[in-house]
């Protein structure tokens, strides 16, 4: 019998008219919905020209928040990934008790909003907190201050390298590493020249979505950073603290970065799933 | 277990794993826990049932339900749309589709202020005609809907892209209409995949901040959600009260994950029996 071909059908005229309806209702709502907010960003910016949008950008406190949100993600990231990889591995190889509440666990922070993820770390280490009294007493400051930054970008950003390796090197199956064990590779042998090049691209696609999520976050390190100005402030925080100074083009201008930041990151990410699409594993969504 | 394990790195791994967990996720958790159970149910009852706080857990989650609905039915036309039909620019749409999810909150907020506030894109256009959506709850929820948008659409495009043909053309040659197609066959062979694109598209709204706190105005009964109620609390220092609010939140999340749990299992099961 011969397959039909499924594109070429000839389609009747109300269908055909259906079919532009129902693409034209699409592109329109993708178009006020998602483009017009991505286009406003970098007009707004850009309202009181490019000289303007430098000198917005080239202010002390731009680029102060510019290095801490690098800095924040520069810890926050690899411990991630170190994480991820731990996770799949004892996930995907082994069988034990509890795996199934692990996994629960390990997606967790994705559906906790980032308020209350802010929220649980002033409970533990603010100043009415569980550690709050013996962190002061010893004069070490974790709320409103840079290492709960860091602990809360950790937080938000754990499952996402994690989620994506699971589901892949659960469908790889262990074949070629127990091959390269019996066949005399040690242990680390085994991990670098058999387990990671087969991850690698699904490896570089969760650290992308977690660079972008660790870059991006606003609600949980507004409530643990308090406002200190030059101190505490990721690029977001500028951009709400510019916003509600009123200075409109300086707020659209950092925003236009962390934009640019975002199409970057859709940009790999399309290209990862075009070229790799059959080396990064098939999975729904992630939360918040 | 009786075969020795030919993989190394199992303790490790675990090991590494359960401790990492236990510092980052459980013990904050349990601070919550403590500083909650410090308060006394009726205590917290009654930090719950203040008006303000009242509507402010009415606007959040029946905002987000709303929101997660449009986004369900929206979702589905897009996810229908860029599976089934091709045109220009198809491929160029469908990766912006991921956009909510690469854009920082903080942006999306003031972006979308900049549309619909009165002197807005938009909104210079839409309020002459009695549409106000910035600094209302209309606002809260279009940031709502802007960063759920994403579910749906990638929940349902892998489970369209899979389905056989064969039963669609089936239905038709045994005379059903294209409607009835779509709603005796289609639709639930979709259900699974759409129930869980919107528990996880309302699970983000409800806790959505930097995108809805811009627009929303954050008028006291009127347009004020919960997560930015818990921030105000903090800032005052009213932790129990922040807490009890972020119990409540919480439980909510800790119920539809495990809703989100068995759907996606449910639709597992589906997608292994129609392969």
């Amino acid at each position: 019998m011969k397959a039909t071909p499924r594109v070429s059908r000839p389609v009747s005229w109300p269908r055909l008219l259906l079919h532009i309806l129902l693409i034209l209702i699409v592109v329109c709502f993708m178009g006020v919905f998602l483009l017009l907010p991505l286009a406003t960003v970098f007009v707004e910016a850009l309202r009181s020209g490019v000289h303007a949008f430098m000198q917005a950008i080239a202010q002390r406190e731009a680029l102060s928040s510019m290095r801490l949100t690098l800095f924040v993600a520069a810890i926050a990231v690899p411990l991630n990934l170190i994480f991820g990889v731990a996770a799949a591995w004892a996930m995907t190889r082994f069988e034990f008790r509890g795996k199934a509440l692990l996994g629960t666990f390990i997606d967790l922070p994705f559906s906790v909003s980032p308020v209350i993820s802010g929220l649980l770390y002033v409970l533990l280490f603010g100043a009415q907190g569980w550690f709050g009294p013996w962190l002061d007493q010893h004069g070490v400051r974790i709320i409103f201050a840079v290492p709960s930054l860091v602990l809360v970008t950790i937080f938000i950003t754990l499952p996402f390298v994690a989620r994506e390796l699971i589901p892949l090197m659960q469908a790889q199956g262990s074949d070629e590493e127990e091959a390269a064990r019996v066949l005399g590779a040690s242990a680390w042998q085994m991990f670098f020249r058999v387990t990671l090049p087969n991850i690698r691209w699904a490896l570089l696609y969760g650290v992308l979505l977690c660079k972008a999520r660790a870059m991006g976050e606003f609600g949980a390190v507004s409530v643990v950073s308090g406002h200190i100005r030059g101190l505490t402030t990721t690029m977001p925080r500028e951009v709400e603290m510019r916003y509600n100074e009123y200075d409109y083009v300086g707020a659209f201008a950092v925003a236009s970065l962390l934009a640019l930041l975002a199409l970057l990151t859709l940009a790999v990410k399309t290209l990862l799933e075009w070229r790799y699409g059959d080396q990064i594993a098939q999975h729904t969504p992630a939360g918040h | 277990m009786q075969r020795r394990r030919v993989l190394p790195g199992f303790g490790l791994s675990l090991g590494y794993v359960v401790t990492y967990l236990g510092l980052i996720v459980l013990l904050p958790l349990a601070a919550l826990a403590w500083k909650a159970s410090g308060v006394g149910l009726h205590q917290l009852l009654q930090l719950l049932s203040s008006p303000r706080t009242l509507a402010a857990l009415r606007l959040s989650f029946g905002g987000a339900l709303v929101a997660a609905v449009f986004n369900a039915v929206i979702g589905l036309l897009v996810a229908w749309v860029m599976t089934r039909y091709r045109f220009p620019g198809r491929r160029l749409l469908d990766a912006f589709i991921d956009l909510p999810f690469a854009l920082p909150t903080a942006v999306a907020g003031i972006a979308l202020t900049a549309i619909y506030a009165p002197n807005g894109w938009l909104g210079q256009w839409l309020v002459p005609l009695g549409i106000q959506i910035a600094y209302t709850p209309l606002g809260v929820m279009m940031a709502m809907v802007f960063v759920g948008f994403p579910f749906v659409v990638r929940t349902l495009q892998p489970v369209l892209e899979a389905m056989d043909r064969d039963v669609e053309e089936a239905a038709a040659s045994l005379g059903a209409t294209r409607l009835q197609t779509f709603m005796r066959v289609i639709l639930p062979m979709l259900m699974p995949a759409l129930l869980t694109g919107f528990a996880l598209a309302l699970a983000r709204a409800v806790g959505e901040y930097g995108s809805v706190i811009f627009i929303a105005g954050n008028i006291p009964m009127h347009s004020e959600i919960a997560p930015l109620l818990i921030v105000e609390k903090l800032e005052q220092v009213d932790y129990a009260g922040a807490a009890a609010l972020g119990v409540v939140m919480l439980c909510f999340s800790f119920v539809l994950l495990i809703v989100i749990a068995r759907l996606q299992r449910w639709s597992g099961r589906w997608a292994e029996r129609s392969a």
